[in-house]
């Protein structure tokens, strides 16, 4: 069995600041992480491995630094590792990243068929959540989206059972191989990297493609060119003009500020006070 | 494998200067929210949007069409009425027994030929978990822009394109996404975020059927089971008119009970920020912001909450919001309708005895 995660290096967006005057980002020292959500579906993918056997290949598109997201996974115990990398593809929306990476993932498939293939559920920079459906889309494969449990997979028969987080409800869903999972959040904790794999990691040689390595010819649907959105501007939200009417009273006291408080909600809302009158005592 | 998809939408090379569209692109027109529904519910959010897309077609002088999807009968027909009665002038119906409950491959490939073959300009989801798988699919199919999440949406009249704006790096800034040289434009908004148009059961409009081009027989993914969720006893933040909610500024978990008793004395759901909910003084259920859930109530009070901005992009649609904190220079001054300066300890439970005392004399006077 052969699975392709996708992972994606982002800023550790917990430690984001933005600049108080200019309103640009301030990347310097952040650090970058593997998207946490990409680690539900790799630990997911080394289950799978562990049960069935098999080989684990991690591909990510991005900037040559991006090679170290890819270490991390071959710590936790992946296999192979590719990053697919050049200026070619800067500016990329999810139509154009989906286009690269699909188009990677069949170069891979000419060394070994592929039967399945994660993505996270979104990034935590992007967070559009479209990368998965697009790559399955290119590759016409299933498209499983929000998966909470893998129940069943059956390599000889090529089928898998898994349930999908639905609105308002669990969907049981069976399918044929090959197929596109993207796992919920929260499924399962990332394993530890083993001392063996973390001195496997530093060892590693991430194979680097370039956009022909990785089977593109037609230029026009990758970075910028391929991308139909345009980030027109990034503005910091408006303060809002109101400024909170500061209830106070001479005693400063709780009970006198709740009943003036009080006082002119309902004065100020009477289709508040007449909606809580009407609820039941 | 790719040449069984549909062909894709027209477009322009990019990287044109020009905003002018050619007549090809032109050529598509209108405005088209996805209703979505599952187990025989529409998701509110498509209500939403339907409130959300009269505006931006009326702006563009175009029609407002809803578009169902779903198994033959009743309910379909129902939910195509449904959409009228929110603001739609007309509705496309695909009804099909292979529709019956959410599948990618079967509702992109319906939506995808709708879309191809009457040429909306502009095509909303919501941003649920069936909206983004769908969306996800049919842009690509159509190979055309996306924006994902969407808290804003307008029409720049210069070009008669889709400004549409969405939070970004964690809610601390917002950017706005257009899509130049490809029709249609795509975006999804996320539940709460747009305001529930009004009903109006004496509107109506045509419905125009469409077929889908698709048997059992060729879709590969087989729903064996749905199991409804238990939803009894769960927080509905959501679609609560009223919520009492508790932040850091409350210190221990044992105070977050006065959160609760000024909830119970206003029949209100009770909410909290991400810090509290990652103490685990409450559910995770209750968690308003960014992360969070988004809400829209009538009345939202918060207590000992700073009003970072991860928090308040989840509540600021309020109408009206109440702010306890005892720095006078805390950030949710800055949006909150009415403050008090002072100590969510003794402030709370005063608040509980005055409102229960000034409901009970409302009732009396009513
Ligand atoms: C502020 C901002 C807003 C944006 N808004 C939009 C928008 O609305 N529409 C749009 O089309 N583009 C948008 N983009 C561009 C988009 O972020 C990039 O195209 C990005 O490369 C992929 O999208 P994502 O991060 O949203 O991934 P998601 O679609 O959220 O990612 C899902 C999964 O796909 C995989 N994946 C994603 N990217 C990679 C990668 N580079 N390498 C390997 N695996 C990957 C991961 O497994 C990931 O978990 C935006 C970018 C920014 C900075
Ligand atoms: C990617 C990302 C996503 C996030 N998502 C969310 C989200 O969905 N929801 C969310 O809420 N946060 C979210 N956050 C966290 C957010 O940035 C804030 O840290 C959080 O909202 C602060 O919570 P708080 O107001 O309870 O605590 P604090 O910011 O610590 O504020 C406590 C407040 O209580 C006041 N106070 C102290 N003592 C008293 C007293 N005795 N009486 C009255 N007031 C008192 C203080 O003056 C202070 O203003 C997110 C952050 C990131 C980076």
């Amino acid at each position: 069995m052969h699975i392709v995660v996708c992972v994606k290096q982002v800023p550790d967006s917990a430690q984001i600041r933005v600049h108080p005057v200019t309103n640009t980002i301030m990347r310097q020292g952040v650090p970058a992480i593997v998207n946490p959500y990409d680690l539900f579906s790799l630990e997911a993918a080394l289950q799978l491995k562990d049960r069935h056997g098999g080989r684990v290949t991690v591909i990510s598109m991005g900037p040559p630094q991006a090679e170290a997201a890819l270490k991390k996974c071959i710590a936790y115990g992946a296999d192979e590792a590719i990053l697919v990398t050049d200026r070619a593809f800067a500016g990329a929306d999810t139509l154009a990243t989906s286009f690269a990476l699909a188009s990677a993932i069949r170069q891979i498939e000419k060394d070994l068929r592929v039967d399945l293939v994660f993505t996270g559920k979104q990034t935590i920079d992007g967070d559009t959540a479209q990368v998965g459906p697009g790559i399955a889309r290119r590759l016409g494969m299933q498209l499983l989206t929000y998966v909470s449990q893998i129940d069943t997979l059956d390599l000889d028969a090529g089928n898998i059972r898994v349930r999908r987080r639905a609105e308002g409800g669990v969907q049981l869903l069976e399918t044929r191989l090959p197929c596109l999972i993207t796992m919920l959040e929260g499924t399962s904790d990332m394993r530890f990297a083993t001392m063996e794999n973390m001195f496997r990691a530093a060892r590693y040689q991430t194979r680097i493609w370039d956009k022909d390595a990785a089977g593109i010819e037609d230029t026009g649907k990758i970075g910028l060119k391929g991308s139909p959105t345009l980030v027109s501007k990034v503005f910091a939200p408006k303060p809002l003009s109101r400024r909170a009417d500061i209830i106070d009273t001479e005693s400063h006291e709780p009970r006198d500020l709740a009943l003036t408080l009080v006082g002119k909600l309902f004065t100020q809302h009477p289709e508040l006070r007449d909606s809580l009158a009407q609820q039941d005592a | 494998m790719t040449q069984a998809n549909p062909a894709p939408a027209a477009r322009k090379p990019a990287g044109r200067a020009s905003y002018e569209l050619d007549d090809r692109l032109k050529a598509y027109q209108g405005v088209w929210v996805f209703i979505e529904h599952e187990q025989g519910h529409v998701h509110p959010v498509s209500w939403e949007l339907l409130g959300e897309g009269r505006t931006l077609a009326d702006t563009l002088g175009v029609t407002l069409s809803g578009v169902v999807m779903g198994a033959p009968g009743l309910p379909t027909r129902r939910f195509c009425e449904e959409a009228l009665f929110h603001g739609a002038d007309n509705c496309y119906l695909i009804a099909d027994s292979v529709l019956a409950s959410y599948r990618n491959a079967p509702f992109t490939l319906g939506l995808t030929h709708l879309v191809n073959h009457y040429q909306p300009e502009i095509l909303l989801l919501g941003a649920t978990t069936q909206g983004r798988d769908l969306a996800g699919s049919v842009a690509t199919t159509l190979e055309t822009g996306l924006t994902a999440d969407c808290t804003e949406l307008s029409i720049d009249m210069d070009n008669r394109g889709l400004a549409a704006t969405r939070p970004t790096f964690g809610g601390s800034l917002l950017c706005t996404i257009v899509t130049r040289n490809y029709r249609p434009q795509m975006a999804t908004v996320r539940p709460r975020v747009m305001a529930m148009p009004a009903r109006d059961p004496s509107r109506s409009g045509h419905i125009i059927e469409f077929p889908l081009d698709m048997v059992e027989d060729e879709i590969v993914t087989k729903v064996l089971e749905y199991l409804p969720d238990q939803t009894q006893g769960k927080p509905q933040l959501p679609f609560a008119d009223i919520i009492v909610a508790g932040g850091r500024g409350l210190k221990k978990p044992e105070n977050f009970q006065l959160v609760w008793n000024l909830a119970r004395v206003l029949g209100a759901e009770v909410g909290a920020t991400r810090p509290v909910v990652q103490a685990n003084w409450v559910d995770s259920e209750r968690q308003v912001g960014q992360s969070g859930k988004t809400v829209r109530p009538k009345l939202y009070i918060a207590a000992g909450i700073s009003g970072a901005i991860q928090h308040r992009v989840g509540m600021e649609g309020a109408d009206v919001i109440i702010a306890i904190n005892n720095d006078p220079d805390a950030a949710i001054f800055e949006f909150a309708h009415y403050g008090i300066v002072g100590n969510a300890m003794t402030i709370l439970p005063a608040l509980t005895e005055t409102f229960r005392q000034q409901i009970a004399l409302a009732r009396k006077a009513g």
